[in-house]
């Protein structure tokens, strides 16, 4: 495998930067955040170079490893920190670092009046620092350090305006969810470890076909709830709709375009374990049909258009676990729509942060309305963003999503019905939710709160949002022309040569297209040709009720964990104070006493002191004595 | 009679030659310089010295040699290993050293006389600490290459005699001070005494004075036994007073808080890597094939000294005499790794010395720093919330304690780690549990110190934090790196010293 001694790079930069920062304190406000753009965007550059230098070579020698240095040798556990870039990480290494600088470009002016903007720079290296290590690292252990970075990194950013107590609380709830997942991956890597011995991609990889199918589904589920945490994926989903308390190009860049993917690139990474495991596969799928139309259902009844899109961003990456799941024809289709999402996500993000920023910081789409006239910049990149969610062609999701229907319905049997059902069941509604928030935002009469004052962005905003919207209209059709994408990284997975076809992809696409139009055509007639409410109205059905409130995913929480985890504690912590606190208190006050006396000895007379040496060597002999009759 | 010259290996005793040349010139610097050169000079002199004898080592490090001085020393990887590890420690105590507050101004006048007022009031200071250092460094470098039983004698005076003496020259409660160092000597000799007693069994065991002749004679057996296990017991006095195991003990408590601080902190990491050393190498040496008759001694004093030490540093109220007690328990510990008698034993030991030295040095140049007017304050109550009013300093003080404690990612974990395992693998399980033990009654009294520092509200009595020197805050920092990256990353470390260490017989 080909070496290379320039990948640490990649993840130094930023990490430079971040340290940097935040160990120069005030001195830095005045050019942190250029400092920290431009380590990202160096990171950018780096990646480039990568990926000039891996197309000259052929498929085999594309891999590029880095040692680091010896992380850990115990008996016959041994971790190297090494780094291995091959043609999956560098779709994730450019992700991260592209959307990142646009992101970091994005907010030298968003953050402008707030008077922690280097601060907030040197979280935002330090989550590309973070995410990057994630995606290169060559095994488990080091992906781990990697996915803890970028979970603290998520919860300082999220947390970034913590004097308001709730966003504090959405900062703590994201980190405590996501530490259930990360369970799951420690347990996955012990459970690695205990069985195969190894701990790194390759070595699973080699020994995968004589483990036992017991254990790779075992490792398999523990990945997937790993998964389901840092992705927000049903059953801990909760988190992300409260994770938009963090400033807007936070959530395009973490909680839409990059971090909440891991997930993917998760299952995607291990695909030699989900291969072998059919089980654990099948979880994977059915976590990722579940979610898909339980955000998009939760998109249909949210107000504030952040937490509209974090819904979407929730069933988008759930139609991407589903494409995971779906084995070696479906990798490439997951990473294509992973990548399609992340720029017209990350362009609508950034878009809402762009009307926010216009309209007072207003988040409520019923304060909206007519902002097309004011924003015009933004209405036209958001609106291309729209057309690539929905699969419109020829722009972006039109690609990557119709093959994960496709390969949705070709998965055969009953199963693929289903799961093309639901695929595009998710379509129509994705439609429906996409076309409201454009419907009361953009067009319509206007809404607003006597103060506000619509007005468009400077440059320094609109224009990653513009640079985004080209993505968004035309990464789809590069990534799939010639099947560019599928054949980059064609050689990472084992091929099962069957492809058998259930509907033809003229007729997916046709139904996805049917789906797309009823369900914008049920957004016109709901939105545009009746009055919108300024104020959400009361008198709704019970479903928008139980929509309104993220389908109760909350009360389900707390009924299911919350109040049975604190009885748990509290008898715990009973416990824990009567025997074990008390069993402590006994030793200490046994040892503080047995102190006490012993330190008698200790009487200052050096007469005193000979004479114990003079005990202690009589002591000796004596014993010498025992030992020798 | 034909006299023959003796047959030196200039290159490899050269650490210690230059050591002791530079003591001389230290002597004679003290003699005939100036007063206001004299302290610059002295420190430049003592600080060349050790760091040409550290780079001298370097260059040495792959050589072995039985005959480097006629069969009285020995080089080989685990001298080496522990010459740097001494030097190491010696360098950055003597950071510490160089802070005159510390020493009295005229060691030989009378506590309370008209001459030390005159000598304090004209600032006039004298420097004889630096050569006192010095020979004692020397000493100490020969203590663990000595391979005859004389040179081992003759090592152990060359380096506890300028201890004595350091020991005596506090500025601060002199008087106190003095009474230390009369103690310490005392004991000394009587332990020295025992040690002379029992080379002299010895001899009469195997006709010879070497630790190759006594290796020969144990293996080969028919000597008379009675003659050996005194001896060994004996000897063991010797080495087990200078390393504080219990009941030999007695002295360090009162020494440690006699002595000024620096000092403390060079005996206390320096004389214990020296003293482990010559311990490690004649019992894997030449009592390795006797190990019937010692290990039950040595287990016991091992675990008596790990849980005294534990115990009784408990009941402290004075941070210098819980270090010393702390210490008495690291004694036990590393004890096991005379135990184990086994090649992971010896590379657990080397780097449980190194370890623990550092961290010992940088634990004291921390205790130099909380002061009051009247001088150091060791007093714990009058620690209370020092983590509030001096983080940094408070943090670093908790990151020794830590290390101590042996908590994951310092270097203390890896040490009782690797020093414990080495221990089970050899069979000594009553050890290992013994020490486990002992680390968690250990670890109460550590934490306790770091809960009195953070989470006690500061009493206002005038304890302040000296902004530290910048020779203090390099030993401060070097020592908190060492402790932080040999917890993190302690494989190259470990990797180099299992190259080495293997004792040449």
């Amino acid at each position: 495998m080909t070496t290379s001694n320039s990948l640490v790079y990649l993840i130094a930069l930023p990490l430079l930067g971040a340290t940097i920062l935040l160990l120069a304190g005030r001195r830095a406000d005045k050019w942190g955040h250029i400092l920290g753009t431009l380590m990202s965007a160096s990171s950018f550059a780096v990646g480039l170079y990568q990926l000039s230098q891996m197309l000259g070579r052929t498929n085999e020698a594309r891999p590029v490893t880095q040692k680091l240095f010896e992380w850990i040798s115990v008996g016959t556990f041994n971790v190297d920190a090494g780094l291995l870039l091959d043609q999956l990480s560098i779709c994730f290494v450019l992700l991260i670092t592209g959307v990142g600088t646009l992101i970091h470009i994005y907010s030298i002016s968003y953050m402008s009046h707030d008077h922690d903007r280097r601060r907030f720079f040197a979280y935002l290296n330090l989550f590309i620092a973070a995410m990057l290590l994630l995606v290169l690292g060559n095994s488990y252990l080091n992906l781990y350090v990697g996915w803890e970075g970028v979970g603290l990194a998520s919860y300082l950013l999220i947390g970034f305006w913590n004097h308001k107590p709730a966003y504090a609380t959405a900062s703590k709830k994201a980190f405590v969810m996501n530490r259930i997942g990360d369970m799951g991956l420690s347990f996955a890597i012990m459970i690695a470890f205990a069985t195969i011995g190894t701990v790194s991609f390759e070595g699973i990889k080699e020994h995968a076909h004589h483990t036992s199918t017991g254990a790779l589904t075992a490792i398999g589920i523990m990945l997937l709830v790993a998964a389901t945490g840092k992705s927000a994926q049903f059953p801990l989903q909760a988190w992300l709709g409260d994770a938009m308390a963090g400033p807007t190009p936070v959530s395009a860049l973490i909680h839409a375009a990059t971090m909440v993917t891991a997930g993917v690139y998760l299952i995607t990474r291990s695909n030699f374990i989900f291969d072998a495991a059919p089980t654990a596969q099948l979880l994977v799928v059915i976590v990722g049909a579940i979610t898909l139309l339980f955000g998009a259902l939760i998109g249909t009844a949210k107000d504030d258009i952040k937490k509209a899109l974090a819904a979407s961003t929730m069933s988008q990456i759930g139609y991407m676990i589903l494409g995971a799941g779906l084995g070696p024809v479906g990798y490439a289709f997951a990473i294509m729509h992973l990548l399609t999402h992340g720029f017209f996500k990350a362009g609508m993000f950034l878009g809402a942060g762009s009307v926010m920023h216009g309209m007072n910081d207003e988040v409520n789409m019923r304060k909206y309305g007519a902002l097309r006239k004011f924003m015009p910049i933004t209405f036209v990149t958001f609106g291309l963003g729209y057309l690539a969610i929905l699969g419109v062609p020829p722009f972006a999701g039109f690609y990557s999503k119709d093959m994960i229907i496709e390969t949705a319905f070709n998965a055969g049997g009953i199963k693929g019905i289903i799961l093309g059902t639901v695929t595009l069941l998710g379509a129509g509604i994705t439609a429906f939710y996409m076309t409201r928030v454009m419907i009361l935002t953009f067009t319509g009469k206007s809404r607003w709160d006597d103060e506000a004052h619509p007005h468009e962005s400077p440059l320094l905003m609109w224009l990653p949002m513009a640079i985004l919207a080209i993505g968004s209209v035309s990464s789809g059709f590069l990534l799939s022309r010639g099947d560019a994408l599928v054949n980059w990284l064609a050689p990472l997975f084992e091929h099962h040569g069957e492809h058998k076809e259930l509907l033809s992809p003229i007729v997916v696409s046709g139904l996805a297209l049917a789906m797309v139009a009823i369900g914008v055509a049920i957004a016109f007639l709901k939105y545009s040709r009746q009055e919108v409410a300024a104020v959400a109205p009361e008198d709704v059905s019970v479903f928008t009720k139980i929509a309104r409130q993220d389908l109760m995913q909350d009360r389900f929480n707390e009924a299911v964990f919350m109040r049975p985890g604190q009885q748990l504690t509290q008898v715990l912590v009973k416990t824990d104070e009567a025997v074990i606190d008390g069993a402590v208190r006994g030793v200490g006050q046994l040892a503080m006493g047995s102190g006490s006396i012993l330190r008698g000895l200790q009487s200052g007379f050096v007469r005193s002191y000979a004479a114990l040496i003079l005990v202690g060597a009589s002591l000796l002999i004596a014993a010498i004595w025992v030992v020798t009759k | 009679m034909v006299f023959s010259a003796p047959v030196l290996n200039y290159t490899l005793l050269s650490p210690m030659l230059i050591l002791l040349g530079g003591a001389l010139i230290g002597v004679l610097v003290e003699a005939f310089m100036s007063k206001a050169l004299r302290p610059i000079t002295q420190l430049s002199v003592t600080l060349g010295s050790l760091v040409l004898a550290l780079v001298q080592v370097w260059r040495i490090r792959n050589e072995q040699s039985m005959t480097a001085a006629m069969g009285s020393v020995v080089i080989d990887g685990p001298a080496v290993l522990l010459q740097a590890s001494i030097l190491i420690i010696s360098i950055i105590s003597v950071f510490l050293i160089a802070d005159t507050e510390h020493f009295t101004a005229l060691a030989a006048s009378l506590p309370g006389s008209e001459e030390e007022r005159h000598a304090m009031q004209t600032g006039s200071q004298v420097t004889e600490v630096y050569p006192l250092t010095l020979f004692a460094v020397a000493g100490m470098l020969l203590f663990p290459v000595s391979s005859d039983l004389i040179t081992l004698f003759v090592a152990l005076e060359m380096l506890s005699l300028p201890l004595y003496l350091m020991a005596g020259l506090s500025r601060r409660r002199r008087l106190a001070s003095q009474e230390s160092a009369l103690k310490y000597f005392l004991l000394g000799a009587f332990s020295s005494a025992f040690f002379l007693f029992g080379a002299a069994f010895l001899y009469g065991y195997s006709a010879s004075v070497t630790f190759a002749g006594i290796r020969e004679s144990v293996v080969g057996g028919g000597g008379n036994d009675v003659f050996l296990l005194i001896g060994i017991a004996f000897l063991s006095v010797g080495l087990l007073f200078k390393v504080g195991a219990v009941p030999f003990h007695a002295w360090s408590p009162d020494v440690y808080q006699g002595s000024p601080t620096p000092v403390t902190a060079f005996m206390a990491a320096a004389t214990k890597v020296a003293a482990f050393g010559a311990m490690l190498r004649i019992y894997y040496t030449s009592f390795a094939n006797a190990q019937w008759s010692w290990t039950p001694m040595l287990t016991v004093i091992a675990i008596v000294t790990m849980l005294f030490g534990s115990l009784v540093a408990i009941a402290q109220r004075d941070v210098k005499r819980m270090l010393a007690y702390s210490s008495i328990a690291h004694a036990g510990f590393l004890l096991s790794g005379v135990i184990a008698l086994n090649k992971a034993g010896l590379e657990a030991s080397i780097f449980y010395l190194f370890a623990y030295g550092i961290a010992t040095v940088g634990g004291f140049a921390i205790v130099t720093l909380v002061r009051d007017s009247a001088g150091e304050v060791t007093d714990l109550n009058r620690w209370k919330g020092l983590g509030k009013r001096s983080p940094w300093v408070a943090a670093a003080f908790a990151g020794f304690l830590l290390s101590f404690a042996g908590i994951p990612l310092t270097s203390g974990f890896i040490g009782k780690f690797s020093i414990f395992s080495a221990a089970y693998e050899s069979g000594a399980k009553s050890i290992v549990i013994a020490g486990v033990l002992s680390s968690a009654i250990a670890a109460f009294f550590y934490i306790r110190v770091i809960v009195l520092m953070f989470f006690t509200d500061p009493v206002e009595d005038g304890t302040s934090v000296e902004i530290p020197s910048a020779l203090t805050s390099i030993t401060v920092i070097f020592s908190m790196v060492v402790t932080i990256a040999l917890g993190v990353f302690p494989a190259p470390v470990l990797n180099f010293i299992s190259d080495l260490a293997t004792f040449i017989r």
